[in-house]
């Protein structure tokens, strides 16, 4: 992170574009509501895909990255560190700011919690599949669009876990079985992302 | 045995694979032709008309085998893929990325026909529903694989990252099908199963396995055409390229 109001350009973004669909649907609060857990996931996953840029971007413009690889310290290490950071700053703040824009859709209290609590483990995912299609368009021209193509697809099974979880509790449903199914896409991420990270880093390098 | 190895290792050098592509592909793409041929004409002159669906569900014999061979391409791709980068094997990365463009033709392929049966079945073009919805995001995989090779100037580069996509694709893919499958679901289930008796005339599996092999043997004569392609232009500096007769002139 290079400038201290870069965060809040994520954050700043999320909450433009939650705002930005009662406009474009109608005040109605029946319909706001039904559709809140969806559009507010939506809002949360392009928002933290946009923050993908600047991950490896100016760490690889400077040489930073370089140095990363060619550090005793494994490079698995340092990018996990680094996702885990990009995570706090782009992540996070997403999850801290969730009610106020779940307030605004007319969700009930324990919907909310359970919004906080799909993003809180959801996010971390976000981040950890995307410092992968980030690491593979380093230092490629396009890399902005490039790097939605790749990481949309994959961020499938999270955007349907999460927004799962807040619906079923919306529906007076538990929503135990999505998160349960969120955590498990987070324990595999948090296995396999940082090596295919530090791979495709190594690769981009060459 | 140590011959056996030199044997096998000896088509993994371009040089000796693009006269050895060249002479298996016309075999390929006749029996293309031939079991493609067969297989339509068990689908509109011998398979029984359905009950329910009257002639529409002929699309079958095309929709089904088009969206298995989607599927099953996306993995071959990603196996010489992983192959690859694991041992370096230029041809390997060659054959990934020659297979890539069937696969997504296939994948869109699938989504067409799915489309044109949907409409008299279901009254619409296009449901939200799990398995088109899994194809879909198979077809972007395919998109997201070719753009970041398209991206990327030098080509050993483009392989190697373009492999580390496949296979965490390749990981994706069954999670993503689960999950887009728990979300919703309106698609009739698997039509053919290793586990139960087929729920279909034994006639229709016949049509419908014929062609699956000739999309098959399509796949691979369209690979092996691309794969001679790519071998000419990565290598057109070397010397076996310029000894050859198609690049004489």
């Amino acid at each position: 992170m290079r400038r201290r109001s870069e965060p809040l350009f994520t954050l700043g973004f999320f909450v433009v574009v939650a705002s930005l669909f009662p406009l474009g649907l109608g005040p109605e609060p029946e319909l706001l509501r039904r559709i809140a857990p969806g559009v507010l996931w939506v809002a949360a996953l392009l928002a933290s895909m946009l923050a993908l840029g600047r991950l490896f971007g100016a760490d690889y413009e400077d040489g930073t990255l370089e140095q990363l690889a060619l550090a005793p310290a494994p490079l698995v290490l340092a990018v996990g560190a680094k996702i885990v950071a990009h995570w706090l700053v782009s992540g996070l703040p997403l999850v801290l700011v969730s009610p106020l824009l779940a307030l605004q859709y007319g969700l009930p209290g324990d919907v909310i919690a359970h919004l906080m609590l799909s993003l809180l483990i959801g996010t971390p995912v976000l981040s950890l599949i995307g410092a992968i299609a980030a690491a593979l368009t380093i230092g490629v021209r396009g890399a902005g669009v490039l790097v939605a193509l790749l990481a949309l697809p994959l961020y499938v099974p999270t955007l349907v876990f999460g927004a799962g979880a807040v619906d079923a509790r919306l529906a007076g449903l538990s929503a135990a079985p999505n998160l349960a199914l969120l955590g498990a896409c987070l324990a595999l991420a948090v296995l396999f992302a940082p090596l295919a990270t530090a791979a495709a880093i190594r690769i981009s390098l060459e | 045995m140590s011959n056996g190895v030199l044997h096998w290792f000896r088509y993994a050098s371009p040089q000796s694979f693009y006269p050895l592509a060249g002479r298996l592909l016309p075999w390929f793409a006749l029996l293309a032709a031939l079991s493609g041929a067969a297989g339509l004409w068990i689908a509109f002159f011998v398979a029984p008309t359905d009950a329910q669906q009257g002639e529409s569900y002929r699309i079958i014999f095309v929709h089904v085998p088009v969206s298995w061979m989607s599927m099953f391409l996306y993995l071959v791709m990603a196996g010489w893929a992983g192959l690859g980068l694991a041992f370096n094997t230029r041809l390997s990365a060659m054959m990934a990325h020659a297979i890539a463009p069937t696969g997504a033709m296939f994948a869109f392929l699938s989504l067409w026909t799915g489309a044109l049966w949907g409409r008299p079945t279901w009254g619409a073009y296009w449901v939200w529903d799990a398995r088109l919805t899994s194809e879909l995001v198979l077809f972007f995989l395919y998109l997201g694989y070719m753009a970041l090779h398209a991206a990327i100037d030098e080509p050993r580069r483009g392989d190697r990252a373009a492999a580390v996509l496949a296979l965490v694709g390749a990981i994706n893919v069954p999670i993503i099908y689960f999950s887009v499958q728990w979300w919703n679901t309106l698609h009739q289930g698997a039509s053919v199963s290793l586990t139960r008796a087929p729920s279909m005339a034994a006639t229709m599996l016949a049509g419908m396995l014929i062609m699956a092999f000739a999309f098959w043997m399509y796949s691979i004569a369209a690979a092996l055409a691309r794969v001679r392609a790519i071998m000419l232009e990565r290598e057109a500096h070397m010397q076996w390229t310029q000894e050859l007769q198609e690049t004489a002139s």
